[in-house]
């Protein structure tokens, strides 16, 4: 890889976003919370950041994850679309997500 | 203390003091431990078993130089059976065919790899060390063909800030997932040598441009976390995240202290573990309670706004320039003896002698010198 040749990942539909092999999602059996575990930081995703990153097995496109949690939220697509695809750019520019 | 003492999230291991390097900025003690003081490996996989029981989620092995330590495969395997997430700190000099695959298998997260210049010339200079810039690029290629999550870690200082753009154009020629620009902190070893690191404000000023426009340019393609120099701040930084809050070190010994440099502060008595367990030592001892929290403050922090911010700042910092380990920071513009760190600036400035020569570095060696009294 060289420097020139990397770019941006930037969300679409079609992403198929999945957690990158140095981020991980475990269960803190002390603190009784889900932690994601990366180089330097620990984060502490709220619930529905964690309904977000659970769908990001590789398997379920950006469009599919939405239609998904709108049902679980009762909530419109269009309505919840703008904050999915903005939380999965979030993670992806943090290297916490490949898109 | 009132608040209830929080569970630790992140240990830093400093397995060993041994290191093929002798970088004169090094964040080890000046009184440096040899190989017959480490802690031997039933010892480090017990603390590692109670680190986990009391909640460390993350460990940093470090040094001195951890790959030194032959047994640091097995350490990892224990770390990662307990889904304790590892990184691996190296200078990435002399590290043996199949070492790196091998701590992938045992289940190792990440590793980071300093560079003490982004030319061959300077790291040698800086790390005194033939041929060692060569040997951390392959490093670096056999961490990436391993799998490897990769942070390329490039301390500056006066020597080598010039060279941040190349660093960033290194860390990206390898790779790098992240790059971190760590101005050195002046403790341990870098204290010794702060007349011969500390910066010029023009090359901070700029330093600081550079970096913030590669942060902005390289969004989503490389991470830069930016260390900016104490000396030079508003505002201190909060130090470890506060002493004693949410993580702590081990001394190749086993001694258990909340910072790198806590052992300046001549009135702390530290534990090392096997005489106490972690979970005392991190809940009882009086060095980790001496400034836990926000109730052992003075003025300007104890009715400063930000004190659950910067938590005072750094403790060690405060000793080395006030005089005092509970003095607010002198990195904060609200400390009276702000004004000294804009001394020891200039100070160090007018005396700097024949630039960029590596004459002036005490060059960092297991019992060298003892440790400096600075005010």
């Amino acid at each position: 890889m060289t420097g020139a040749s990397r770019v941006r990942a930037v969300v679409s539909m079609q992403s198929r976003p999945i957690l990158k092999s140095h981020a991980r999602l475990q269960y803190d059996t002390v603190r009784e919370a889900w932690a994601l575990l990366s180089p330097e930081r620990v984060f502490w995703p709220n619930e529905v950041s964690l309904d977000i990153l659970r769908l990001c097995d590789g398997r379920h496109s950006v469009a599919l994850m939405i239609s998904l949690l709108a049902d679980q939220y009762a909530a419109d697509e269009a309505e919840i679309a703008p904050d999915v695809t903005g939380f999965l750019q979030e993670w992806s520019d943090k290297f916490l997500v490949t898109l | 203390m009132n608040e209830p003492v929080l569970p630790p999230i992140g240990m830093l291991a400093e397995l060993t003091h041994r290191c093929p390097l002798q970088c004169a900025y090094c964040s080890n003690p000046v009184e440096l431990l040899k190989a017959n003081r480490e802690m031997d490996t039933a010892g480090w996989l017990s603390l590692f078993e109670q680190a986990a029981d009391l909640g460390v989620l993350q460990v940093h092995l470090s040094g001195g130089e951890p790959t030194l330590r032959p047994d640091l495969g097995e350490l990892i395997a224990c770390l990662a059976r307990r889904g304790v997430y590892t990184n691996l700190i190296t200078a990435g000099v002399g590290i043996a065919d199949g070492r790196i695959e091998a701590w992938a298998e045992a289940g190792l997260d990440h590793i980071q790899l300093s560079f003490q210049g982004a030319f061959a010339a300077t790291t040698e200079k800086i790390g005194n060390s033939h041929g060692a810039h060569e040997k951390k690029l392959d490093t670096a290629r056999r961490v990436r063909a391993a799998g490897l999550p990769l942070t390329i870690n490039a301390p500056i200082h006066r020597h080598n800030m010039e060279e941040v753009p190349d660093f960033i154009e290194l860390a990206l020629s390898l790779g790098a997932e992240r790059l971190e620009i760590a101005n050195v902190q002046y403790a341990g070893w870098a204290l010794l040598n702060r007349k011969a690191l500390m910066p010029e404000r023009e090359a901070v000023e700029r330093q600081v441009q550079i970096v913030e426009e590669a942060q902005e340019r390289l969004r989503g393609i490389m991470t830069i976390d930016f260390v900016t120099p104490d000396y030079f701040a508003i505002y201190p930084k909060p130090c470890m995240g506060g002493w004693a809050r949410d993580a702590f070190m081990v001394a190749p010994d086993g001694t258990v202290l909340p910072c790198h440099a806590a052992g300046t502060i001549k009135s702390l008595h530290f534990e090392r573990f096997g005489d106490w367990s972690l979970s005392r030592i991190w809940h009882e001892s009086s060095a980790f309670n001496a400034f836990r929290g926000t109730s052992w403050m003075q003025e300007p922090c104890r009715s400063c706004e930000r004190q659950e911010i910067d938590w005072g700042g750094c403790r060690c910092q405060a000793m080395a320039i006030a005089g005092d380990a509970a003095a607010t920071d002198p990195a904060c513009i609200k400390s009276p003896l702000h004004a000294r760190m804009g001394a020891l600036i200039n100070e160090a400035i007018s005396t700097k002698t024949a630039d960029t020569t590596p004459d002036a570095f005490t060059y960092r060696r297991i019992g060298r010198v003892t440790e400096p009294m600075v005010s």
